[in-house]
């Protein structure tokens, strides 16, 4: 067999090559994943700490969800720079929001500003799947999730992050008893919630490579913000 | 400017088609070049892993001194830790010449910072700050500094230990290897670290070096002459380079 | 220069000309299906009576762990074993293939084969293919002329080592052998070295995870460790998850009854003819 090894591009005889790129990714993924659940009166968010980057574990001890006040929390997961970039931006409008207006931002001004902020890169973007979550002006619970460039979606419940295609549909079932009949559902209490999340998250872990080590949850009430932890598997 | 569009420039014959004496790539071929400006870079001279932990009391960082050209063990004497004020030390991998040009910068911080002579001195979370602010700015310009540093100190008595990378990637820990130590050293510091969660800087310093040796067996681009900064409550201290013992009567156990 | 007379016999064996189809289609969109891989820390040791070699237990398909508990490590003879890293499928049959040449060669000539042999065969084997058979091996056993152990590598190529390790947790596993092997380490001492070595994959390499299983193997009698050490436990659920009754949902049903009408009929059995 005649070995064809030319691996020349072929061009016209008119064109040039041009200067080749060069590769230089300026995103990296390093995984976790963020769940949020909302009752009527509660919010709660639960994010992994595991920050890695290929098949390697960068560490074991990180914190991905974000207080921007005292009703808002944000949950972050996918390329670690933009979040911190991110986050440290959204920190600073927030201040310089209470200090225009003399009030904290609430939880809906949060996720708008969120959204804008996301579609002002939207030709090079954060590359972060982001999910806010806190209590409304009515004080029910909501969850806002967002796509890297902006597009948002109130809803009561999201999975995001490395697992979130993973643990959605298992939220589907639970939370919003999707596809099911009998006798009248009742809506998932902060117990409830919490335990369904880090069973969701215990699931992950034992099939996700990316998520892992442990899991930070926040829950939000009209008396604040309680966290708590829970260990996964480390492998 | 108005799209680089002005009176001496010829129109282009057809729309976004090619002008007289305009370079113009014809549409439809493999490559999408741009003969525009070429900022990002690849690594030329470059310093292999860094091995760090924190002590009770501390922060220790080691590198070793070798600077590579490709697959060539080209400088033998690159010191790449660095103290940059009592409060903190610095190790870096990755290009050398970006890394000179970092220390330089910081080097000058430094200077304008005693030229105020109001007492402060720059704490290590804030130097951690402002350097993962630089790399994820230069990486959203396409021409990142091609390094990673880890950034050790006392943050008013409290070790500190934290690491940025060429995308701006940061976060802290207790044990931090970068380039080959990351697969390497680190599994070693994190099981020690497990067994013994506050080490006493001598054993700190005898974990770098078993460190050290591993990688010396098995990185390609390492060196058995390195460099430790150590950390603590009396200030900082650049040691080396050190030397690491070889010991190859494994070659002669294989037949 | 084939005709309907005389057919043209296609070469026997492996296609190298459908990989260069392969790869131009994958250039042009369709790549080729996906094949387990076993991210993997798989590693052998040299001791002082034999061999221990070691493995972890994750398979993963991309980023989804696709087995939590696998078997890794392979039997070849009585006397020796093979670890497997990289494609699932090529390690798997490629062990099992020259596990059976190796038993055929055992009855022709009457004697326990030599681990070398079984080096050869599958060196051999593997650089045929040209690394397209992705199987990363760590060989390991006892012969007449002691231990052994060997490292060999998708394209062919071994190497004989008192200690090695493969995988994507190699790094991790030769860190720990790096700094804690010495010669003729006793058993206790070796297997704990290999735990270790297997854990330090698990824990630190993404790729591995779940359990350490070992296989030790001496002169007279093997070993085979399954799930020698558990190095994870799965969390506890925390809430409960039964459906109640009539969750779910029934479409409206209908019975319809089918009359079957039963005749009876005698058969008698029917002599065939044969005589013509």
């Amino acid at each position: 067999m005649a070995m064809m090894n030319d691996s020349r591009p072929h061009y016209p005889d008119y064109s040039t090559a041009g200067a080749v790129q060069h590769s230089f990714n300026p995103y990296a993924d390093n995984g976790g994943s963020v769940v949020a659940i909302a009752g009527d009166d509660f919010a709660v968010i639960g994010a992994d700490t595991r920050l890695s980057t290929g098949f390697a574990i960068y560490t074991r001890n990180q914190k991905k969800l974000f207080k921007l006040t005292d009703k808002t929390i944000l949950g972050c997961a996918g390329c670690w720079c933009d979040t911190l970039t991110l986050t440290r931006i959204l920190n600073a409008r927030m201040q310089m929001y209470e200090q225009e207006h003399n009030k904290t931002m609430s939880t809906t001004a949060c996720s708008q500003m969120l959204s804008t902020m996301l579609y002002y890169k939207r030709f090079f973007p954060y590359y972060i799947s982001n999910v806010l979550v806190g209590l409304d002006t009515e004080g029910k619970g909501c969850v806002y999730s967002y796509d890297p460039i902006g597009h948002c979606e109130r809803s009561t419940y999201r999975a995001g992050g490395s697992a979130g295609a993973l643990l959605q549909p298992l939220l589907d079932n639970q939370v919003g008893f999707k596809n099911m009949q009998g006798d009248a559902f009742e809506k998932v209490t902060k117990e409830r919630a919490i335990a369904i999340l880090k069973d969701v998250f215990i699931s992950a872990a034992e099939r996700d490579i990316y998520t892992g080590d442990s899991i930070v949850i926040n829950l939000i009430t009209k008396d604040g913000i309680t966290e708590e932890t829970f260990p996964l598997r480390k492998d | 400017m108005y799209n680089g569009v002005d009176q001496f420039t010829a129109k282009p014959f057809w729309h976004n088609g090619p002008a007289p004496g305009a370079i113009y790539n014809f549409p439809g071929t493999k490559t999408h070049g741009t003969n525009g400006s070429q900022r990002s870079q690849t690594p030329i001279t470059t310093a292999t892993s860094i091995v760090a932990m924190k002590f009770n009391g501390g922060v220790i960082i080691a590198g070793d001194i070798l600077g590579s050209y490709g697959s060539l063990a080209r400088f033998r004497n690159c010191p790449r830790v660095l103290k940059v004020n009592d409060n903190i030390i610095l190790g870096a991998g990755g290009d050398y010449g970006d890394y000179q040009y970092v220390k330089d910068v910081i080097e000058q911080k430094i200077v304008d910072e005693e030229c105020l002579d109001d007492g402060f001195k720059i704490k290590p979370k804030s130097m951690y700050c402002w350097l993962t602010r630089v790399m994820y700015n230069r990486r959203s310009k396409f021409d990142p500094f091609w390094n990673t540093f880890v950034v050790g100190g006392l943050q008013d008595g409290v070790p500190f230990l934290g690491s940025v990378d060429k995308l701006g990637t940061a976060f802290e820990d207790n044990a931090i290897c970068t380039g080959y130590g990351a697969y390497m050293a680190l599994p070693i510091l994190r099981s020690a670290l497990e067994a013994n969660p506050s080490p006493t800087e001598e054993e700190a310093r005898a974990l770098i070096h078993k460190c050290m040796e591993v990688l010396f067996y098995r990185d390609a681009r390492s060196f058995p002459k390195y460099q430790v900064a150590v950390i603590n409550k009396d200030g900082t201290d650049i040691q080396g380079p050190l030397e690491i013992q070889q010991n190859w009567n494994l070659a002669h156990m294989i037949n | 220069m084939s005709s309907a007379l005389c057919p043209e016999i296609p070469t026997p064996g492996f296609s190298f000309e459908n990989c260069k189809r392969n790869a131009t289609l994958a250039a042009k969109g369709f790549p080729t299906p996906k094949a387990t891989k076993t991210g993997t820390t798989i590693v052998g040791i040299i001791y002082k009576d034999g061999v221990i070699l070691g493995a972890d237990t994750r398979a993963t398909e991309d980023t989804t762990v696709s087995d939590k508990n696998c078997q890794k490590i392979h039997y070849l003879a009585p006397n020796m074993y093979c670890c497997g890293a990289g494609t699932a499928a090529d390690t798997e049959m490629t062990t099992q293939m020259i596990s059976s040449q190796l038993e055929l060669h055992r009855l022709y000539t009457g004697r326990v084969v030599p681990v070398c042999t079984a080096n050869q065969m599958l060196k051999q084997y593997l650089f045929r293919y040209q690394g397209h058979i992705g199987a990363a091996l760590v060989l390991g056993g006892v012969d007449s002329s002691g231990p052994h152990l060997f490292s060999i590598y998708p394209h062919g190529s071994t190497d004989k080592l008192p200690y090695t390790t493969m995988g994507s947790g190699s790094l991790a596993a030769m860190a720990v052998f790096e700094s804690r092997w010495v010669p003729n380490m006793d058993e206790e001492a070796g297997k704990k070295l290999v735990r270790d070595a297997i854990a330090a994959g698990i824990f630190n390499d993404l790729g591995s995870g779940s359990n350490v299983d070992l296989c030790v193997i001496r002169k007279d009698k093997v070993d085979y460790l399954r799930t020698y050490d558990e190095a994870n436990k799965k969390g506890i659920r925390q809430a409960s998850y039964k459906y109640p009754k009539g969750t779910t949902a029934i479409f409206p049903n209908k019975t319809q009854e089918y009359k079957i009408e039963v005749t009876e009929e005698t058969v008698t059995p029917y002599t065939m003819d044969t005589s013509s």
